[in-house]
């Protein structure tokens, strides 16, 4: 098992540049996500860590040894894509087995490794079968396997679920997840779903045009994002942005937005200009009187939450709220924002301004 | 627009039967969502009232009328599909005002450009009319196939999962926009999907269809809080309702084989020590995933917990649902 260490990793082709320059530390034993919409450069990240692709520049270190331009074969790594290419005319077993075979390992060697897989992944019943007749779920356990038997460094997965349908794609998610804890390996994952990321990682990396926008726990990603560009990506619905001419001073605990002031975590940074406050749903509140208002355009129905859509002086907002609490279309409500969960942008940039909230996480 | 009503309605593909004696009231004005795995039958029951499938039994009602008898043109119901199908060389203009110039309905030329305009309005395509229908997103060519069906007036729009292919941000949208502009048309829909989430945000009513029957037939409210069955309790929630042996906490009713405990219903601080296995972070919510006597246990839990794997979480249901053997609730 291995600790990766990315350090100034660039890719170019030709006059487009896949990915900047990359820096980042995935610790040993960590379930780590590269997550951002296609065309971020996340899976041109993955193939690099492999092996797959040369960077242009920049260092990668798996477990303190610099393997940058070493091609993937001298890499120790196995590698899960989105459609697994299983060996059609081949057993489960023996689909299994052939890494092994293929290396030399000695038959009854190759049989206890075998089995021992497939105990982990709960498929010794299938093991004589054709895999053509497989399920979805059982055909993605025998690619796991074959990645598995050979007690690789790292796991890197390049959308595993992404072919499967929404209830199925649930829970191979969670069985994954039970699967790295209980071996523990360093895995590398890459994805565009926001919430697989929240939910099987243990750290996330939020890249977009080839730039790193956020790197950190998911809970922290969330609470404490640093662009607008992770605020609006990550979290569904997204967070909120009101829009607005606007000042503060360092130290202040209030923003004036045009007619309106807000509560919001003491800043540590002067701003002034085109500056945006950013609300997540289950913060914007309702009350009985305010100055803030809305009128409610729709409300849809989740079960104990609903999510309700008003429209506000500066601009549309959503509310995740209990579901006892009626709001009726057409109907105009005061709306409060928890202060203490409020994110500054700057419009311009997108940069979170620095604040009580998040200055342990941003840096600089 | 107009009541649409199913009476027995049956239908069979040589030994299987896709729809099962199903009878329906779909009221003027309601959004009526039906909901199920593939296979429940859900697109059948829609090709029956549209007239590509024909009913092997039972009636089919449309305003009063058994329609039975009638070609899908006599019928006057608007389709959406899955896959948007516009034509190509047309502009979005031109392919809104297609389904009106049709030689059976006859429509004076202003009617058209006024019926276009309002559609395009209400759908936020009036800047891309002139636009060649090749030249839009994907969501932009679902706008005006679903915009295709709302020029025409007919007694009833039957939408087919008309979101499924577009990705998860743009179904957001859409969904939303859905759902106002049926309010503000006062339109008749009857859609079908086995997406849940669509189902409870867009329904006035939501029919849970297994193998070919209407199992409950309610508001979105009521399938979600008081289900029939353990099969209609597991297609509503998200994540999914735990469903644990009956004895397992104690104070069922004799009759209860299993209870059924929705993730948001379970008390933490007393009752039955479980152990917590994974902390997910969702942010907006946190997922517990349990241990208790053998069984996997998942609870939402303070977003921003303290609790970590291995900790000891005492647990106690809340408003638990019971079904007996055969998964009828019981309780």
């Amino acid at each position: 098992m291995a600790e990766i260490v990315i350090r100034g990793l660039r890719k170019e082709f030709g006059n487009f540049t896949a990915v900047q320059s990359s820096s980042f530390t995935i610790a040993d034993g960590e379930f780590f996500m590269l997550l951002g919409p296609s065309g971020c450069g996340k899976t041109t990240t993955l193939r690099m860590i492999a092996g797959l692709e040369l960077p242009t520049s920049g260092e990668i270190f798996i477990d303190g040894d610099e393997v940058g331009q070493k091609p993937a074969s001298e890499r120790d790594i196995a590698f899960v894509f989105q459609m697994f290419a299983l060996y059609p005319h081949m057993n489960v077993r023996r689909n299994i087995s052939y890494p092994l075979v293929s290396q030399g390992m000695p038959r009854a060697q190759v049989k206890a490794k075998v089995a021992e897989v497939a105990k982990i992944l709960g498929i010794e019943d299938i093991l004589h079968k054709p895999v053509g007749g497989l399920s979805g779920g059982d055909r993605q356990r025998v690619a796991l396997g074959r990645a598995i038997v050979r007690d690789p460094k790292a796991f890197m997965m390049d959308e595993p679920l992404g072919a499967l349908d929404a209830e199925f794609r649930e829970r191979m998610a969670e069985e994954l997840r039970a699967l790295h804890d209980r071996m523990g390996a360093t895995t590398v994952y890459v994805t565009h779903d926001q919430l697989e990321a929240m939910q099987m990682g243990d750290k996330i990396v939020v890249m977009n045009h080839g730039v790193i926008e956020q790197f950190g726990a998911p809970q922290d990603i969330y609470d404490k994002p640093a662009t607008m560009f992770v605020a609006d990506f990550i979290g569904s619905p997204p967070m909120n942005f009101l829009r607005h001419h606007g000042a503060v001073e360092a130290g202040a605990a209030r923003v004036t937005l045009g007619h309106h002031r807000f509560g919001v975590p003491e800043t540590r940074e002067p701003f002034d200009g085109d500056i945006v406050l950013g609300v997540r749903p289950e913060h914007v509140r309702f009350r009985d009187d305010g100055a803030y208002r809305g009128e409610v355009l729709a409300s849809e129905y989740l079960g104990t939450t609903q999510i309700v859509t008003l429209a506000t002086p500066l601009g549309e907002v959503k509310a995740r709220t209990p579901s006892g609490q009626i709001a009726t279309v057409g109907e105009t409500v005061a709306l409060d924002f928890n202060p203490r969960t409020v994110t500054l942008f700057d419009a311009q940039s997108g940069r979170a301004l620095r604040s009580d909230l998040n200055e342990g996480v941003l840096h600089g | 627009m107009a009541d649409v009503t199913l009476r027995g309605v049956t239908k069979r593909f040589r030994r299987d039967v896709a729809v099962d004696d199903v009878s329906l009231e779909i009221e003027d004005g309601s959004f009526v969502v039906l909901l199920g795995p593939t296979g429940a039958g859900k697109t059948t029951t829609l090709r029956l009232i549209s007239g590509l499938e024909k009913a092997d039994a039972g009636d089919i009602l449309l305003a009063g009328r058994s329609v039975l008898n009638e070609t899908p043109a006599q019928r006057d119901v608007a389709m959406v599909f899955q896959q948007y199908s516009l034509y190509p060389h047309m502009t979005v203009r031109e392919n809104l005002e297609f389904p009106l110039k049709s030689p059976i309905l006859r429509t004076p030329r202003e009617q058209i450009a006024r019926k276009v305009g309002e559609v395009s309005e209400v759908l936020r395509i009036s800047h891309k009319l002139d636009n060649k229908a090749t030249e839009l997103s994907g969501g932009e060519m679902q706008r005006v196939s679903i915009g295709r069906a709302l020029v025409r007036e007919p007694a009833i729009y039957l939408m087919d999962e008309p979101l499924s292919s577009l990705d998860a941000k743009l179904r957001t949208e859409l969904r939303v926009e859905l759902k106002r502009v049926q309010m503000s048309l006062g339109a008749t829909l009857l859609y079908v999907t086995h997406d849940q989430i669509e189902a409870m945000t867009m329904a006035t009513h939501v029919g849970v269809l297994d193998h070919g029957r209407l199992v409950q037939f309610g508001t979105p409210r009521e399938i979600y809080e008081n289900p029939v069955s353990l099969y209609v309790a597991s297609r509503l929630g998200l994540p999914r309702i735990n469903v644990l042996p009956a004895g397992l906490f104690g104070g069922a009713p004799s009759a209860a084989t299993t209870i059924g405990l929705r993730p948001e219903h379970i008390a933490e601080g007393q009752g039955k020590p479980s152990k917590v296995v994974r902390v997910e972070h969702l942010g907006d919510q946190t997922r517990l995933h349990l241990t208790l006597e053998g069984h996997d246990i998942v609870t939402l839990t303070d977003v921003h917990t303290r609790l970590e794997p291995g900790d000891t979480l005492a647990i106690s249901p809340e408003n638990p649902l019971y079904f007996d053997a055969s998964g009828a609730r019981v309780a």
